[in-house]
């Protein structure tokens, strides 16, 4: 098998000086096949087995039940709105197609879009393709409202990976989170796309009484006649909205009317595991947790950060509970958990190792803030219910100031001793 | 002023108690709120005796801090220490024993241990001492003596051309059969073909109790001992006008494979007891010596019941037998400090100028390795050719061989020469095959401090390690990792990044001082992104070297 592979990739291996763009295309997916054959040159003789590769395809798994879940969930939402299939799991099919119909192109435009850009530099610059997009790659289709569009899908990634990344120096040197970034450019220059009540819940002309379902012809004539045959549901074409139904999310229901008109539309278990409107992989806490704790044992991400986070957005929203001026305010400070996508920003982008603190202290410090400051924007910021993104961005400039005190307190540390000594 | 104040609060304190449930007690008319009230008033009583013990109890340990009697490692406490309470128990000989407990760190077990015995039998026939060895000297010593020319043991070979006191002598008796030169005519080796039967040049007595320390250093300088000392910062020759502020010695080794030492001291403890009494006249200040506090067996004599010096023991993963950790564990090296160090084996030669009369340069050397036959000491001299100390042994031909561990030793070839202060040879495999997705497979055979691999949950498994790198360079992008494995108060890849961009006042205030290579070599290790950290740091102390 491995002698075959290789021969396969002797053969198409294209030469090195006529065609250097496709020798760094053949050259990342020759060192994604194989471990290169490299050994040690001075220095220790013996290397860890734990690379960057596997660093960051472990994040990836610990992404994939989000986006299983996530798929579903997407199309669950969209027959929710349609008063269809309204339990959980009837209209399985449905819902698993529908969802991966959707979410496939937005994957797929981010990889083409993100990796040609980083390819494109790896050949300029001369050195082997690097891992970044990754975990970036993985992140930005579950951080997007599932309607977006794919045209400022591209825009959003490209200027994140052209701006954020290569500008400063590729993958490791950024200031700002890759991800995030790409979201905050959608939330900037479009946001009548990620924003609001209306764009949560994918494939309806608009959120209205009445208003038509929307459906492609790979749903009509391709999926249908294939359930057909099986006896099985099909998407219905003329299904309309159902009336009163809202797309609000929890956080937009509990800032203009408190915890009463959440728990009016959506239980607080439903919120819980995840079956509500939403970005595509911040709604199910229980699997975003069991990822956090796959990245923590395995030690890849950083508990201290999750930790601190988590408690200075519990100590924030306690504050509040005591300030109690406004309905968003008066939310129980454990059900500000409930709701919004606290635990995904948690796990997967606060703990981005390139742009949060590097020192241990600084860590704590790093996270607490983002807690804090992340609850603030949420309840305080009357154009925009969540606070995350925002508060990751700004406390990633923060990060180089962090560190630069703590690493000032252990220098001035070891001028003490030393003045104690002489 | 501080206690009056305390004692203030709690008085004030107990009193607000006690009123406020007086007050709920008055207020109350059933027979419940005076059960109440004695509670209340009950337990306030008992927190106040709890208080009062608790400062006097803190008063008494700051006490025996300031008096130095907590030194020796005693609870002065009236409560038994947490570490007491739940530590598993100490073994006899470290009972009441000044510790040092480090949590941070990695020991890579690797196949291919030395059994112990010592092989007697096998004699290289070629030596060499190795300019390039030493870091600080001129790179083209001053030769004296010519190819072809007859030597004794000690007599001497070449010596610096910068501070000419300090000569580097033959460490067997034989004919001189080349002097190696290298890059810009640097010579890297004087090779020795010896003599069956050990000749040694007598060396004069010398009264170590009258004689001054002017004088030791001048007869440790035409003894040839000179070079067996190493100096901190930057690891180089040990300055010959300058007494350092204490001298360090560790006398256990952590490193992959490493020699035990205590197995090796067997049958020299009276010259490894001189040479520190040598050394204990040399500094100004004191002699440390860091012994193994790991085991359930007590080290050897030699090091627990060594006499003049101070003993310190150390209990944790590797790198905690890395003298420069006990260094920083004991007595950090700050700016403008000049430490010494020593190997054990460096510290019997030199006892043995004095017990012996004469520079005897015998050592035994761990030959390890999983590529090995048979793993075992060897009993040799400095400098011994490589192959020889092999020859018949290897079980694969593809094979690395290495002077020292796998962490900061040498590659050499069969035709090379061990290094100077090096006690180990460790051969292991070249890993130069590819693996089909070696990044995402669950070796077992692929030592790793990362919790992604299976054996991270069989933590007695052995690894055949090769030296693939397993991945490719990239930037810093994990933080984190390097702390794990370095107990140190330093961080490491902020030191790193400081000496890529070359700011001085960084470095040395993120402690470059306090580092060599082996104290990094884990770091190197661990490293996911690949990066050189030993060439790294070597490059920023030579900078700091210049600079001073």
């Amino acid at each position: 098998m491995k002698k075959a592979l290789l021969k396969f990739f002797e053969r198409i291996e294209p030469d090195k000086k006529k065609s250097p763009f496709l020798h760094t295309l053949y050259d990342g997916f020759f060192t994604f096949a194989f471990t290169p054959g490299t050994v040690t040159k001075g220095g220790v003789h013996i290397r860890d087995g734990m690379d960057l590769k596997r660093q960051m395809v472990h994040v990836v798994f610990a992404l994939l039940l989000l986006y299983l879940f996530g798929m579903y969930n997407v199309g669950h939402q969209h027959f929710v709105a349609l008063g269809q299939y309204p339990a959980f799991l009837s209209g399985f099919h449905l819902k698993l197609i529908y969802g991966i119909i959707l979410m496939l192109p937005i994957f797929v435009v981010t990889h083409v879009v993100g990796l040609g850009i980083e390819f494109y530099y790896a050949y300029k610059k001369g050195h082997g393709i690097e891992e970044g997009f990754l975990v970036s790659g993985a992140l930005i289709p579950l951080i997007m409202p599932p309607d977006i569009p794919l045209w400022i899908l591209a825009l959003s990634v490209a200027f994140a990976v052209w701006i954020g990344k290569e500008a400063f120096g590729g993958t490791g040197m950024n200031v700002l989170n890759i991800a995030l970034l790409a979201r905050v450019f959608v939330f900037f220059a479009y946001p009548t796309y990620i924003s609001g009540d209306e764009v949560w819940v994918a494939g309806l002309e608009k959120i209205a009484a009445g208003a038509p379902a929307h459906y492609g012809w790979i749903h009509l004539s391709v999926f249908n006649p294939i359930f057909e045959s099986f006896g099985w549901a099909i998407y219905d074409p003329a299904a309309t909205v159902v009336d009163g139904y809202s797309g609000a999310t929890p956080l937009s229901l509990a800032f203009h009317s408190g915890w009463e008109a959440v728990t009016s539309h959506y239980t607080p278990a439903q919120m819980w595991w995840g079956a509500i409107p939403g970005s595509v992989g911040e709604t199910s806490k229980p699997l975003i947790i069991i990822g956090a704790l796959f990245l923590i044992l395995t030690n890849i991400a950083d508990w201290r950060i999750m930790v601190s986070m988590l408690g200075g957005a519990a100590v924030m929203a306690m504050l509040y509970n005591g300030w109690g001026a406004t309905e968003f305010m008066n939310v129980p400070w454990y059900y500000q958990f409930y709701m919004g996508s606290f635990w995904f920003a948690m796990a997967f982008m606060a703990t981005d190792p390139v742009t949060a603190t590097s020192t241990g202290t600084g860590k704590y410090i790093y996270g607490f803030l983002i807690g804090a400051v992340g609850m603030i924007i949420r309840v305080l910021n009357p154009a925009y219910p969540e606070g995350w993104m925002l508060a990751i961005l700004f406390m990633n400039v923060f990060a180089p100031l962090i560190d630069h005190y703590v690493l000032q307190a252990n220098m001035n540390r070891r001028m003490k001793r030393a003045k104690a000594s002489a | 002023m501080k206690n009056s104040a305390s004692k203030a609060i709690i008085t004030i304190v107990s009193m607000l108690t006690a009123s406020a449930a007086w007050a709920q007690g008055t207020t109350g008319d059933s027979g419940g709120s005076s059960i109440v009230l004695y509670s209340l008033i009950s337990v306030a009583v008992l927190v106040f005796f709890f208080i009062v013990v608790q400062v006097s109890d803190s008063l008494l340990v700051i006490e025996s801090k300031q008096s130095g009697a907590a030194a020796s490692g005693a609870n002065f406490s009236l409560f038994p220490s947490w570490k007491e309470l739940f530590a598993p128990r100490l073994p006899e000989y470290l009972q009441h024993k000044p510790m040092t407990i480090l949590k941070r760190g990695h020991d890579i077990l690797l196949v291919g241990e030395a059994a112990k015995v010592v092989d007697t039998g096998i004699t290289a026939k070629t030596y060499a001492v190795q300019p390039v060895n030493f870091i600080g000297i001129s790179p083209i010593p001053k030769m004296l003596v010519e190819e072809g020319a007859e030597v004794k043991a000690g007599d001497p070979l070449f010596q610096d051309k910068i501070r000419p006191e300090i000569q580097w002598v033959s460490p067997v008796s034989g004919e001189v059969i080349a002097i190696n030169r290298g890059e810009k005519r640097a010579i890297t080796s004087v090779v020795i073909l010896a003599d069956k039967e050990m000749k040694y040049r007598k060396l004069s007595s010398f009264d170590l109790e009258g004689g001054t320390r002017e004088e030791l250093v001048t007869y440790l300088l035409d003894a040839g001992a000179w070079p067996l000392i190493r100096q901190r910062p930057f690891d180089v020759m040990a300055d010959t006008d300058e007494a350092p502020r204490d001298i360090f010695i560790s006398t256990f080794d952590t490193a992959p494979l490493a020699p035990d030492l205590s197995f090796v001291v067997e049958g020299k403890e009276e010259a490894f007891q001189k040479g520190l009494d040598v050394l204990g006249k040399l500094t100004t200040g004191k002699v440390h010596l860091g012994l193994d506090g790991r085991g359930k067996q007590a080290p050897s004599k030699a090091f627990t019941e060594a006499k003049g010096v101070e003993l310190h023991y150390f209990h944790g993963q590797h790198p905690v037998g890395n003298v420069g950790i006990q260094i920083h564990h004991t007595k950090p090296i700050g700016a403008g400090d000049k430490v010494w160090t020593l190997g054990v084996q460096e510290v019997i030669m030199l006892g043995r100028l004095f017990t012996e009369g004469r520079y005897n340069a015998e050592r035994i050397i761990a030959v390890t390795g999983a590529e090995l036959k048979e793993p075992k000491y060897v009993h040799t001299y400095m400098g011994a050719k490589v192959g020889d100390l092999i020859d018949g042994n290897l079980s694969n031909d593809h094979v690395r061989l290495i002077s020292g561990d796998v962490l900061s030793g040498a590659k050499k070839t069969a035709e090379d020469f061990l290094d100077f202060h090096d006690d180990q040879l460790t051969v292991v495999e070249e890993g130069d095959d590819l693996t089909v997705f070696g990044w995402l497979l669950p070796s077992l055979n692929t030592p790793s401090i990362s919790k992604t691999f299976p054996s991270a949950f069989l933590p007695k498994i052995k690894f055949r390690a090769e030296t693939n790198t397993h991945g490719e360079k990239r930037a810093f992008v994990v933080t984190g990792t390097y702390e794990k494995v370095l107990p140190m108060d330093i961080h490491p890849q902020d030191l790193f990044k400081s000496i890529l961009v070359g700011d001085f006042e960084r470095m040395e205030g993120l402690g470059i001082y306090e580092l060599i290579e082996e104290d990094v070599a884990l770091c190197e290790f661990v490293c996911v992104s690949k990066q050189p950290i030993q060439h790294i740091l070597r490059e920023g102390l030579d900078m700091m070297r210049e600079q001073s």
